[in-house]
């Protein structure tokens, strides 16, 4: 029989089949994807404590390997795929990815624009914010 | 041609091109986590609100201590090790309730329940800490941004906590019902999505901000 034949759940890592090799590869996933995290967290805290690397190119470093193990959270640990029986996942996903960018970056663009717009040095912007 | 007719060639297309709409309402089972997925996500667009007013407060800090000052960032890598390895064994417990093993749901759950644990000790040790230092929420601005953001994924946490202790005597007192099963579900993935937010929170409010 297909697979493609109920839409899947978040979580839901294969049809129940009771296969005892199934239950195998199915650790083995979660063990690819807690590998893939601890590389990621380990290297985070490296980039953002060596002297090595560019110090302005560091934020946008840490940002990059954050959404990379987001990512790898959700495939390995939530079971988010590209298959036809995860589209509804998937679109919601993508909502509610779009409502946190306009929200994040909104809110950072229209501050920072405000602090520019504001004919104060930035010193004193910076403590007409503190109150 | 009548309805018999017609279900036998649906039935007989079924083979070739098997899609969602062909097959009819969808199992219980995915229906609940679907919606619950829906929450989950709603859950974490309210917490981009949290990350927008923390960065655009994080340079507040009103003459006060500010994040190199405060944040250790050993205890963070122990915070983070220990949710890491909880969402871990949480997918374990998954697995052992899909092929109805009692004994390690009980075992997996036990661990999760510890790693939780230990994480909101270290965090509530970090809290009280900064506290004794003077650095209340009601110091400067970037303060309260920071224990809003960090106490509300804190929260989170202990509400799994309790979730996850009262799931475990539904298991004891239940067995694995489909309704326990299915509640269970949920909470794996409400397990899952706190560290994603802590993969954020780690990146955004400790990692960045000790640079000065």
């Amino acid at each position: 029989m297909t697979d493609a034949h109920y839409d899947r759940a978040p979580g839901n890592s294969s049809p129940p089949t009771g296969e005892e090799a199934d239950a195998r590869s199915a650790v083995g996933v979660y063990t690819i994807g807690l590998a893939l995290a601890v590389i990621l967290t380990a290297t985070s805290f490296w980039v953002a404590n060596t002297p090595l690397l560019w110090p302005p190119g560091v934020a946008l470093g840490l940002i990059v390997l954050a959404i990379a193990q987001m990512g790898v959270h959700l495939v390995f640990f939530l079971h988010i795929t590209t298959g036809p029986d995860n589209t509804n996942n998937v679109l919601a996903l993508a909502f509610g990815i779009l409502i946190v960018f306009l929200v994040v970056a909104g809110s950072l663009w229209i501050m920072t624009d405000l602090n520019d717009s504001m004919m104060m040095p930035p010193e004193l912007m910076n403590l007409h914010m503190q109150r | 041609m009548n309805i018999a007719a017609v279900i036998e060639e649906a039935e007989l297309h079924q083979g070739a091109a098997s899609t969602a709409e062909e097959a009819g309402p969808a199992p219980k089972r995915t229906v609940v986590a679907y919606g619950f997925w829906i929450f989950l996500l709603s859950d974490i667009v309210m917490f981009s609100a949290l990350f927008a007013g923390y960065a655009v407060l994080a340079r507040a800090t009103a003459g006060g201590p500010a994040g190199p000052a405060l944040f250790n960032q050993t205890n963070v890598a122990l915070e983070t090790a220990c949710l890491l390895a909880s969402s871990y064994t949480c997918g374990l417990m998954a697995l052992a309730i899909g092929s109805r093993r009692r004994g390690a749901t009980y075992l997996f759950a036990l661990i999760t329940f510890v790693l939780g644990a230990a994480f909101l000790a270290l965090e509530l040790r970090e809290f009280a800490d900064m506290i004794a230092q003077g650095a209340t929420p009601q110091r400067s601005a970037f303060l309260s941004a920071f224990f809003t953001l960090v106490g509300c994924h804190g929260l989170h946490v202990t509400a799994g906590l309790i979730w996850l202790a009262v799931m475990m005597a539904q298991v004891a007192i239940k067995g694995l019902r489909a309704n326990v099963e299915r509640r269970l579900i949920c909470f794996s993935l409400f397990w899952h999505a706190l560290d994603i937010v802590w993969v954020a929170l780690f990146t955004v409010v400790y990692l960045m901000g000790v640079r000065p």
